[in-house]
């Protein structure tokens, strides 16, 4: 806990005033708890009746399960197409050749900074007119998701190759390598491992994302959990939302975890000298930041190579 | 060209609307964040539950299901009404669930502000007898806010991208909705689109440079 130093350990009057507030803070979120259970409970919610749709197979067999297969397999596709694109972009923005470099950069700052509901809506409706009549439901989602998705990784791809410290580069220039190769045998493996837990976060934000292709009708989690099942079963909407809200939240919370533990572990790597780096536009805050250093600056527990 | 000088009107009413969903959003995601993250830090380990909980649980929830199920299940099912104006209520509604879920990553991103804030500075103002409450107020948390301008700035324009998913909350009246009634109408129109692009480009690369320009002019030197 780093935080803990905001406060003492408490001596007796401490002790009790913290005492006091927990006891306070127990009676205001029990209150929050309890309103929303008698909301709830006034309107019916906790009737057996439309729970009990969940308590049977052919519920999870015909809704729940295929929604879910739904959802991941936008995910699983959209997330290979992702990596993809990223590793093309991101690459292609650290050419040497200003013809390839220029183009590449407006393409990742222009996909990322559109709304991507609004691009899954384009291509929605720019699909049957290119390509004739059918369901692009799949494909806007997948589409819309990989070019996002993939503008973000390739920062993150950007961010690792420059977290790589510069000597190294020179030395294997030095010792004649080309230009391929120093990318290839020395930058890329080293700036992978800086990566991963970046782009496992990216995973989790595209997972996530696919909860959008509710809107066009994409039968995914969402859109058969929340949907169809209460339509199939009056009155269990709520239950409906509780339930795929929790597969939701397990699914995220487990890719989450696997970043946290994947960065940790590059944290203490001594096969990378690079830094783990974060996704452009995240929340994430290094030791440097505010201050302008390009990658947190000199890590005083760097391994030495 | 002629389908956007045509919606025009339309596109930038439609516009209009995800921009007041922004202000609204902004304000209140921005104070019930910093709410949290004093409960986060705060010595009553029932709070700190609490917001740990919360944010887990918002930050791993699609904001589809957040909006939809604010519609359909609180306002619908369970009578939670702003206004007697559907539309009115539904922009309530989608306001709301908006900064419910983006206070989650507002928590976040300040709580990683306070870790910037060296050990030192709270064991100084805890040595001076300063209480929780007025070294966080007084010391930790104008560092943090400080250290974090540039990150809350990426959380607002994340914020502001998301304003187009008030579809699924059911209001109609924004901009991606708007776009695709003409979608309907007329079909993938390419000036349409980009012209909506540059709007929304429009109004966030201005929030980036600023909050970048703002951080490095406040940076705490350490």
């Amino acid at each position: 806990m780093t935080t803990s130093v905001l406060f003492d350990a408490p001596g007796p009057r401490g002790r009790l005033r913290n005492h006091a507030l927990t006891v306070i803070s127990v009676i205001a979120v029990g209150a929050v708890l309890y309103g929303v259970y008698r909301g709830f409970d006034a309107k019916g919610q906790f009737e057996g009746k439309i729970w009990e749709p969940f308590l049977r197979w052919e519920t999870w067999d015909f809704y729940i399960i295929p929604g879910l297969i739904g959802t991941l397999r936008a995910a699983a596709v959209a997330a290979v197409l992702a990596l993809v694109f990223g590793a093309v972009f991101g690459l292609a923005r650290l050419s040497d050749h200003k013809w390839i470099r220029v183009p590449a950069g407006a393409v990742v700052e222009v996909f990322r900074a559109i709304p991507l509901l609004l691009l899954i809506f384009f291509i929605f409706y720019l699909a049957p007119m290119v390509a004739g009549g059918g369901d692009y439901a799949f494909i806007a989602v997948v589409l819309g998701l990989m070019l996002y998705n993939g503008s973000v990784l390739a920062e993150v791809v950007r961010a690792g190759v420059y977290a790589v410290p510069k000597g190294q580069s020179e030395a294997a220039y030095a010792v004649g390598m080309r230009k391929n190769q120093v990318m290839r045998l020395v930058l890329l493996p080293q700036a992978v491992t800086a990566m991963m837990p970046a782009i496992v976060s990216q995973l989790v934000v595209l997972l996530k994302d696919t909860a959008l292709g509710y809107i066009i009708a994409y039968v995914d989690l969402l859109n058969t959990g929340f949907k169809i099942l209460p339509a199939r079963f009056f009155g269990s909407l709520i239950p409906a939302a509780i339930v795929i809200g929790v597969i939701y939240v397990t699914l995220n919370m487990a890719l989450s975890y696997l970043a946290t533990w994947l960065e940790r572990r590059s944290r203490r790597s001594r096969k990378t000298a690079a830094r783990p780096v974060a996704a452009p536009g995240s929340a994430e805050v290094g030791v440097g930041a505010g201050q302008g250093t390009e990658g947190g600056g000199l890590a005083p527990d760097k391994p030495l190579e | 060209m002629d389908e956007l000088i045509k919606y025009a009107p339309d596109l930038a009413l439609g516009f209009l609307e995800n921009v007041k969903l922004s202000i609204v959003g902004v304000i209140a995601s921005l104070i019930l964040g910093t709410v949290l993250v004093a409960m986060r830090v705060s010595p009553t380990p029932v709070l700190r539950a609490a917001g740990t909980v919360y944010v887990n649980v918002v930050r791993n929830t699609p904001l589809t299901l957040v909006l939809a199920f604010s519609a359909l299940g609180l306002s619908d099912q369970l009578g939670l009404v702003f206004s007697e104006t559907p539309t009115t209520n539904s922009f309530w509604i989608v306001a709301m669930g908006l900064s419910l879920y983006t206070a989650a990553f507002v928590c976040e991103a300040l709580r990683a502000g306070v870790n910037t804030v060296p050990m030192g500075q709270a064991e100084a103002a805890r040595a001076i007898g300063l209480t929780f409450m007025q070294s966080l107020t007084m010391i930790i948390l104008p560092q943090a806010f400080r250290a974090v301008i540039a990150p809350l700035g990426s959380v607002m324009i994340a914020m502001i991208k998301n304003t187009t998913v008030a579809t699924a909350g059911g209001f109609l009246l924004e901009s991606a909705a708007v776009m695709k009634i003409t979608f309907d109408t007329t079909g993938a129109s390419i000036p349409i689109f980009l012209g909506l692009v540059v709007a929304f480009m429009a109004l966030t690369m201005p929030i980036g440079f600023f909050t970048g320009w703002l951080s490095r002019r406040l940076a705490v030197v350490r």
